[in-house]
């Protein structure tokens, strides 16, 4: 978007206002995010600038929370927590909603729209009403308190992302690929694992990548189905932020934005290589 | 003339489809009802189960199983206490919720509804052991409560086995000493007000989120690839970074020793001993909801800006309109359904939103979800949060309904 020559100053004035208005609107979203890596290098504990940190002195900048993190055994035991259900309710909704996908994006498939809006409802349910049934029925066949109460609640949450990126990349998918892999001698089966699953493996990880964050940042179901042995680095956040804040949280949340911004690569990657896949090129 | 046409192993050609296609809509549906099943076992069922506890009311009814079925024959309206059998039952029914411990639990099931009953049943679990025929004047004599004809009706009115009454709560409702429906007392009406807050509040954070939303929105689209792609990471990081992360940032940014108030104090706005209060109250939690929320805003609206030509606006243009107009009534129209998706996307995520407005919110920032998790871990009142819970997602069941209409749930898109 640039200004034509023969802009009059009005013009002119306008476009540099709006342009600085969305620069603001940009540094909004952006400073949260960026404003608790230094601080949380703070050699004192708390959650401002001091000083010695606004005028680069050494002695103003510490380690020590980072090294908290990793020694404190409530934290390590929320690290292995997350991964250990993350992974496996990541595993679970991407299989089961992959093979749902299939069927879905099937032209016989009986009453798409319908259950395309059931199998996707835990996205759009409020997390607070979903917390609160699990927590009683979880209960009642035991599974509160439990890893696998978690994962499988987990599971259900992540599944509509896995639909919803899965079914996007059928979309474009080209089925007479499928009839081409028959004609020339495949099995089902062999269709299936060199055929459709090399063209539709980035939606699936991609779809796996929203899975598996579902999991790994969430806290109100952890908090009602899980207990404290089942602490993931939410739950312990939200406890540490409700207790005594203490900058390891800041810490905690500085590696978090690393994690965060490492999947997003994965999943910009992705995209772009499932579009040059199906021959989208991206404009 | 009229030849049927048959396959080469002699079907008629139109059964032989029809079980082709019958065959194919079997093996979709076996493709999609794994998934279902675990769906509506691991997720529909804890809800449904939820909501039956809104007006699930057995409690009362099978614990003090010998004096209700009597009662019932008692007329409320006769102005005279229930019969003497009744009392026996009643006592009966005491000793042995004495022995399972199961009085404390009616007692507080029925303190819901009418304030003092916990401690009678206390009472009279407890001294019910050394009662002796004449009930009535025994119980009577235990606590004159029982004396009262009001306390019978609460009881027999709970001894049903559903209730409206956890609704009742829910909207500010109860039951008048005549028996009808009326609404508390001014107050004693909270969820309401609260219900109101909620809605107020998602509504402006939608609203926010869309004014801010639609410059930048605007700018991603009309960019070179190159440059928008570049930008549309700093919408994107907040996005897949941590609720919790931007939640903590925030306090860090607005707390009374926090990064604005340092910077405001430092900059001389105002003086060090009148900190701004942007924490712990509704600026708090909008602040930080915008922020949260905004993302969900600029995709949907960034989706459809890229789909619309800019040839619109250039025929707008020659054909007379000043920037503005053509702006107002050429391109603005053509964003309708990204503001609409966008708007309830955030709005349905806002209503229920449980963790950021508990931890910034304080008291004047908390929504309908912090007070269903209040009854759900503090006050144990489990069905009357079951009911607000009811009423939230019936809300929202009618907004994904719209949002199915307006933008079809098939088109939902991520990142």
């Amino acid at each position: 978007m640039s200004l034509p020559v023969y802009a009059t100053l009005p013009e002119k004035i306008w476009h540099y206002t709006y342009l600085s208005i969305c620069a603001l609107i940009f540094f909004f979203l952006i400073a949260p995010v960026v404003v608790v890596i230094p601080l949380s290098f703070n050699a004192v504990p708390f959650f401002t600038f001091t000083e010695e940190m606004l005028t680069f002195d050494p002695a103003g900048y510490s380690l020590k929370w980072y090294r908290d993190f990793f020694t404190n055994l409530n934290w390590q035991g929320a690290v292995k927590n997350s991964l250990v259900i993350a992974v496996f309710a990541t595993l679970i909704s991407t299989t089961l909603g992959t093979v749902a996908a299939l069927g879905l994006s099937r032209s016989e498939m009986p009453h798409k729209s319908v259950i395309m809006g059931i199998l996707i409802s835990p996205m759009i349910v409020p997390l607070i009403i979903s917390a609160a049934g699990m927590y009683f029925f979880y209960s009642k066949i035991g599974l509160s308190s439990t890893h696998l109460g978690v994962i499988l609640a987990h599971a259900a949450l992540g599944t509509p992302f896995v639909v919803i990126t899965v079914t996007a990349t059928l979309v474009g998918f080209d089925h007479s690929l499928v009839r081409a892999a028959a004609t020339l001698g495949a099995s089902p089966q062999r269709t299936f694992f060199r055929v459709i699953v090399p063209l539709i493996l980035p939606g699936v990880i991609s779809g796996a990548l929203f899975a598996f964050i579902t999991s790994f940042d969430e806290v109100v179901v952890v908090l009602f189905v899980g207990s404290y042995e089942q602490r993931t680095i939410p739950w312990q956040m939200f406890s540490g932020i409700r207790e005594q804040i203490s900058p390891t949280i800041l810490a905690v949340a500085t590696l978090l934005v690393a994690v965060s911004i490492l999947l997003l690569t994965s999943v910009e990657l992705l995209r772009r290589r499932s579009e040059r896949l199906r021959g989208i090129t991206p404009h | 003339m009229s030849q049927v046409l048959v396959t080469a192993d002699g079907v008629p050609l139109k059964t032989s489809l029809a079980r082709a296609q019958r065959r194919s809509k079997l093996k979709a549906v076996a493709l999609v009802a794994p998934l279902f099943v675990f769906i509506a076992v691991a997720f529909f069922v804890p809800i449904i189960d939820m909501l039956f506890r809104s007006v699930e009311n057995q409690l009362v009814g099978e614990v003090l199983h010998r004096s209700m079925p009597l009662l019932q024959k008692w007329d409320e309206r006769s102005g005279e206490l229930p019969e003497e059998e009744v009392f026996a039952a009643l006592a009966l029914d005491f000793r042995e919720a004495k022995e399972n411990k199961s009085g404390g639990r009616v007692g507080r099931r029925l303190n819901y509804e009418k304030p003092g009953f916990s401690g009678l049943f206390r009472k009279s679990a407890r001294g019910a052991d050394r009662m002796e025929a004449p009930y009535r004047e025994a119980f009577i004599a235990l606590d004159e409560k029982w004396g009262d004809i009001e306390n019978w009706r609460v009881i027999k009115r709970e001894s049903a086995p559903y209730t409206i009454s956890y609704y009742l709560a829910a909207l500010d409702m109860g039951y008048a000493d005549d028996g009808g429906i009326a609404r508390n007392s001014e107050d004693g009406r909270i969820y309401l007000k609260l219900f109101w807050r909620t809605l107020w509040m998602s509504l402006f954070i939608t609203f926010l989120c869309l004014i801010l939303a639609y410059p930048i929105s605007y700018l991603l689209s009309v960019l070179p690839t190159a440059k928008s792609n570049l930008l549309i990471i700093l919408v994107l990081l907040p996005f897949w970074t941590s609720l919790l992360v931007r939640t903590t940032a925030w306090i860090a940014l607005l707390q009374q020793e926090g990064v604005i108030n340092d910077l405001v104090v430092w900059f001389g706005l105002v003086d060090d001993d009148n900190r701004l209060a942007m924490i712990h109250n509704r600026t708090g939690t909008i602040i930080a909801m915008v922020h949260i929320l905004l993302p969900f805003m600029v995709l949907p609206l960034y989706s459809v800006m890229k789909t619309i030509p800019p040839s619109y606006m250039r025929a707008a243009k020659s054909l007379g309109a000043t920037p503005f107009t053509a702006f107002v009534r050429v391109y603005m129209p053509n964003t309708v359904a990204g503001i609409g998706a966008g708007a309830i996307l955030v709005f349905i995520l806002a209503i229920g939103y449980y963790i950021t407005p508990a931890l910034v919110g304080g008291q004047s920032g908390t929504l309908i979800s912090n007070f269903i998790a209040f009854h759900m871990q503090n006050s144990l009142n489990w069905g009357l949060a079951a009911a607000l819970g009811a009423i939230l997602l019936g809300v929202v069941l009618v907004l994904y309904f719209l949002y199915d209409k307006i933008v079809g749930i098939d088109n939902m898109k991520l990142g």
